[in-house]
């Protein structure tokens, strides 16, 4: 279980439990938080369930993939501390973890 | 004016599988994508990517899948609309009239819906300045190149296409190259091909950037790109291309009068069919409690919609359920049989 606190664009703040193994994207689809599509379901395929971590934790998390950064070419407005949601998996590591929701996914 | 019994909106594995359903009972229909080719998602974002859970296909490609399907079609005879849009669907008496992008007209009792997460549209530059260049100064695809001969262009991307158009493009123009880190993920030789006509000054390399800005009047006159470090770099540029591929989105769909529920349209699970009599949706733009986006549930669906679509379309017969291993209707239509 990992506290995740996801910020949207207008600045509100939600702050969710999410269980280990799930990722940071269901984590915000399955609450309703708006903002993150992900349209293709978590099969790093759309870029739409794109975040900005900040920097301390950006550091800290699994580094990315093979083929996250080329799916974050496609990101609206991707900047150097972008992640797509759904290849973040929660555990207790991660406890604490703030990302932002960019202005739009597309 | 197209007559058909059943409209399918979108090519891609569901309509296709659904196109085979309708044939196989004796029903008519054809089908309209957004896209150039036949395919859909598995075509259009993973052709080289394997599946693993097709029933009794252990492994296969997007692009296999497809070409599977499309022979799994060759006794029918099934007209498809490549590169048009579904624009609007009006209730005209018993009838759907359907009007797509290009003019094209269809009337019918049922319209099939297999449109995935909707019609893929290119992605666009962020700046809102950047609009008012659309299709003039600024594009997301080349249309006729000649247009470039001896203008400075901009190219944006990291993928194949901006690569490709930036290597012949830099033949008879100036051309800049933006990306946003310094890795690309074109083909290697593609790649090397690059850095090689880089290194000979025929196109500007600037990686890190991201366009911030676009000015001029009427045309468009110049780029502001923004570094990671924040550092703005103004370009002269009589044109942008940019290639950040292609986002689903919901479109004109919105506007048809279906109950939605974020991307996906409501159906119940007995005919698949939305809240207007008539308007079936299948595959991942569906949506019903314990709904799976798996290609194999789109096959599931598109079976049962056909079947609801022969109500609609021969109200005076009664549909009869066969297999296709005795039927000799079916291995008719299947061209097994004379």
């Amino acid at each position: 279980m990992a506290k995740i606190t996801y910020i949207t664009h207008e600045n509100e703040k939600h702050t969710i439990e999410v269980q280990n193994g799930l990722t940071v994207m269901e984590g915000a689809v399955q609450n309703d938080i708006p903002g993150i599509d992900a349209d293709c379901g978590g099969g790093m395929a759309c870029a739409t369930c794109h975040v900005y971590v900040k920097e301390d934790w950006f550091n800290k998390l699994p580094k990315k993939e093979d083929g996250e950064d080329d799916m974050l070419d496609m990101a609206f407005e991707p900047k150097t501390n972008s992640r797509l949601s759904c290849q973040i998996i929660v555990s207790d590591e991660i406890d604490g973890l703030e990302v932002n929701i960019p202005s739009k996914q597309a | 004016m197209n007559k058909t019994d059943a409209l399918i909106i979108g090519a891609g594995p569901t309509g296709l599988f659904t196109a085979h359903q309708l044939k196989l009972i004796g029903l008519d229909c054809e089908i309209v994508d957004n896209l150039d080719k036949i395919g859909g998602q598995c075509i259009e974002l993973y052709p080289d990517k394997p599946i693993y859970d097709i029933p009794a296909v252990p492994e296969c490609t997007g692009e296999e899948l497809t070409n599977n399907l499309i022979s799994q079609l060759k006794p029918f005879n099934i007209k498809f609309h490549l590169s048009e849009r579904v624009e609007e669907v009006k209730k005209e008496d018993a009838n759907w009239l359907v009007k797509t992008s290009s003019g094209n007209t269809f009337l019918t009792p049922n319209v099939i819906i297999a449109g995935g997460v909707g019609s893929f549209e290119p992605r666009k530059f962020a700046p809102k300045e950047c609009e008012q260049y659309e299709n003039k100064s600024l594009f997301y695809s080349v249309k006729d190149k000649n247009i470039f001969k001896g203008k400075t262009v901009s190219i944006f991307g990291g993928g194949d296409s901006a690569l490709d158009w930036a290597i012949e493009l830099s033949k008879d123009c100036k051309i800049n190259l933006i990306h946003r880190r310094d890795e690309f993920r074109g083909a290697q030789a593609t790649v090397d091909k690059m850095h090689e006509l880089v290194k000979s000054g025929k196109i500007n390399l600037f990686t890190k950037y991201q366009m911030a800005n676009a000015q001029g009047g009427q045309q468009l006159e110049s780029i502001d790109i923004k570094h990671d470090n924040n550092e703005i770099k103004n370009l002269k540029s009589d044109y942008v291309l940019g290639f950040f591929g292609l986002i689903m989105q919901l479109g004109p769909i919105a506007n048809w009068g279906l109950n939605l529920n974020k991307k996906t349209i409501e159906v119940d699970t007995e005919k698949f069919e939305t809240n207007q009599k008539g308007i079936y949706a299948v595959g991942d733009i569906c949506n019903y409690p314990g709904k799976l986006k798996l290609i194999l549930s789109g096959f599931h669906e598109g079976a049962l919609a056909a079947r609801a679509c022969f109500k609609l379309a021969r109200p005076n017969e009664k549909y009869r359920f066969e297999f296709t291993t005795t039927s000799s209707n079916l291995l008719k239509r299947l061209g097994k049989k004379e």
